[in-house]
């Protein structure tokens, strides 16, 4: 027999083989052509065939997103600590912050390139700018909104505000934050590879851009798998951490497992 | 009734209003509110819901000033915060991401001299604090974490933060409302046995008869909102008193006696 438990393991792996077997058959019985959608077995080949490039652009990719993502994981940090901790900053900032956000983030690209030329600069900048607002907004709502009578405790034992900062909002805002990392991971993925692909001649947006220009689809494709994989992998690592940093925060629900 | 003031006055409120300026409307919480406690004196507050108790609460340990009269702690005058004042409240407020010892712990990395002696003192202090913890039976579950106890577990674990630094004046805001009756009754024991060998200043606000009855030396009846103390009654039962003693004709009569002040309060 089968336990759930195996099942619940083994589940996304069998989705996401089943998505590529039926993509696998749409594109056999309906016959369409390469350059429109191609097979995987298709894409399969063009990975393998092209996989220097692709490692080497990957690696690019990767390096850009990280950097933005440690960047911003820093600024998000100190900036929400900020904002969550005042009250006055915290009005002040935030409808700011908000409009700021709604800004899509291809739109900076072309003013980045101005100020920093083609390359890899504007691709961490991207990768940075579209990560760190959720951050920054996790971190700040963590701490702001510590239950008053646990303060109240505090202030009445004579804490000052730094105290109760870290005695109880920044722990407080851990889960937050980290909650707040898995998808900013995911979004400096989005930044980076928007970035590469208006301006810059390195990285995965850019290969799928120049391999798109030359009709080879599924080199195209295979880049978006490339992003995925990586995507998932790095939210791995995210949630792993998150795990580790606050497992009182799941109640150690599935620590026991 | 108007304070009288003696040598063993330990917090007194003279003609103490409150209002809640919110927006617009603004809430005439307590008025004209006076009462005097004596130092080591345990002494409990009932009244109707909503009648500004929590706001007596928030009033003498200074986390709101009050908007005339004026509140004084060992002759000082409160102005901001308390310092060292020891604080229970009905969800026990303790915190998730330290084991039960830790959160007990806490008021010590706060509060002077304490927190000074803390590092090299380390080992006393958790001695402390575990002895503590075996008063209230609660030894064995050091290190767990709060999610791991249950709620009475986590009510005692929160009486122990607030007397851990033997603070001068305690302050129970329905500390063991949300537990069940047996529990409840246990934990009064527990209380009573702490405040015996300890003898701080507590104020207990509740809104059971039973528990004011047999914790305190006082009992104050707060009319409905605007709160003012309109009814004091000496409980004049040796202590330690007991779960039978709940059960003695005396007990009964002034749990009884408080209880028809409070509907006549209600209907006022
Ligand atoms: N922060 C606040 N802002 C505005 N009004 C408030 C605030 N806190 C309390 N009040 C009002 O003041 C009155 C007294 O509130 P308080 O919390 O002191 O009552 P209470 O006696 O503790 O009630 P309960 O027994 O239900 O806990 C209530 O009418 C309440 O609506
Ligand atoms: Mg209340």
């Amino acid at each position: 027999m089968i336990s759930e438990k195996m099942i619940l393991r083994i589940m996304p792996w069998a989705v996401t083989v089943g998505i590529f077997v039926v993509w696998e058959v749409a594109c056999l019985v309906t016959g369409v052509a390469e350059f429109v959608l191609p097979a995987p077995t298709a894409v399969w080949a063009a990975t393998v065939k092209f996989a220097p490039q692709i490692l080497h652009h990957s690696l690019q990719t990767l390096f850009t997103t990280t950097a933005g993502f440690v960047l911003a994981v820093v600024g998000g940090m100190l900036l929400g600590v900020f904002i969550g901790a005042s009250k006055l900053v915290y009005t002040g900032l935030y409808p700011v912050l908000v409009g700021f956000n709604s800004i899509p983030k291809v739109a900076l690209v072309p003013v980045l390139v101005i100020w920093f030329g083609i390359g890899t600069v504007p691709a961490i900048v991207t990768a940075f700018v579209i990560s760190f607002f959720p951050i920054v907004v996790n971190v700040a709502t963590g701490l702001a909104t510590i239950e008053p009578e646990l303060r109240d405790v505090l202030r009445c034992l004579g804490a000052t505000r730094t105290e109760i900062l870290f005695k109880i909002g920044i722990p407080r805002a851990m889960p937050y934050l980290f909650a707040s990392l898995k998808i900013a991971i995911t979004l400096a993925f989005v930044g980076s590879v928007i970035a590469e692909t208006v301006a810059s001649n390195e990285g995965i947006g850019y290969l799928m851009l120049s391999a798109s220009s030359s009709y080879n689809v599924p080199l195209v494709f295979s880049g978006l798998v490339v992003v995925g994989i990586m995507g998932v992998l790095m939210y791995a690592v995210a949630a792993a951490f998150e795990r580790r940093m606050t497992g009182w925060a799941f109640r150690g629900s599935d620590l026991m497992t | 009734m108007s304070p009288e003031i003696n040598d063993a006055t330990f917090v007194t409120l003279d003609k103490v209003s409150l209002v809640y300026q919110q927006a617009e409307t603004s809430t005439l919480a307590v008025e004209d509110l006076s009462l005097s406690i004596k130092k080591g004196e345990f002494v409990a507050v009932v009244g109707p819901s909503g009648c500004g108790k929590s706001t007596l609460m928030k009033i003498v340990t200074g986390l709101i000033n009050c908007s005339a009269g004026g509140v004084t702690i060992g002759g000082k005058p409160v102005k901001g915060p308390t310092q060292g004042v020891g604080m229970a409240f009905q969800n026990s407020t303790l915190l998730p991401w330290r084991s039960t010892l830790d959160n007990v712990m806490l008021p010590l990395e706060i509060v002077e001299p304490h927190k000074r002696q803390l590092r090299r003192e380390r080992d006393r202090y958790e001695a402390r604090a575990m002895n503590l913890l075996r008063t209230v039976g609660l030894h064995e579950f050091a290190d767990k974490f709060p999610w791991q106890l249950s709620g009475g577990m986590q009510q005692r674990a929160n009486v122990c933060r607030a007397i851990i630094h033997e603070p001068s004046l305690l302050m129970l805001d329905e500390p063991f409302g949300a537990l069940d009756a047996f529990t409840r009754e246990e934990l009064w024991g527990v209380m009573q046995k702490l405040w015996m060998e300890r003898r701080f200043t507590a104020i207990l606000i509740t809104h059971d008869l039973r528990e004011a009855v047999f914790l305190a030396d006082r009992v104050f009846v707060m009319s409905k909102r605007p709160g003012r103390i309109v009814y004091e009654r000496e409980v004049d039962i040796p202590r330690p008193r007991t779960l039978d003693t709940t059960f003695e004709p005396h007990f009964g009569e002034i749990v009884h006696e408080l209880r028809e002040r409070i509907v006549e309060v209600k209907h006022s």
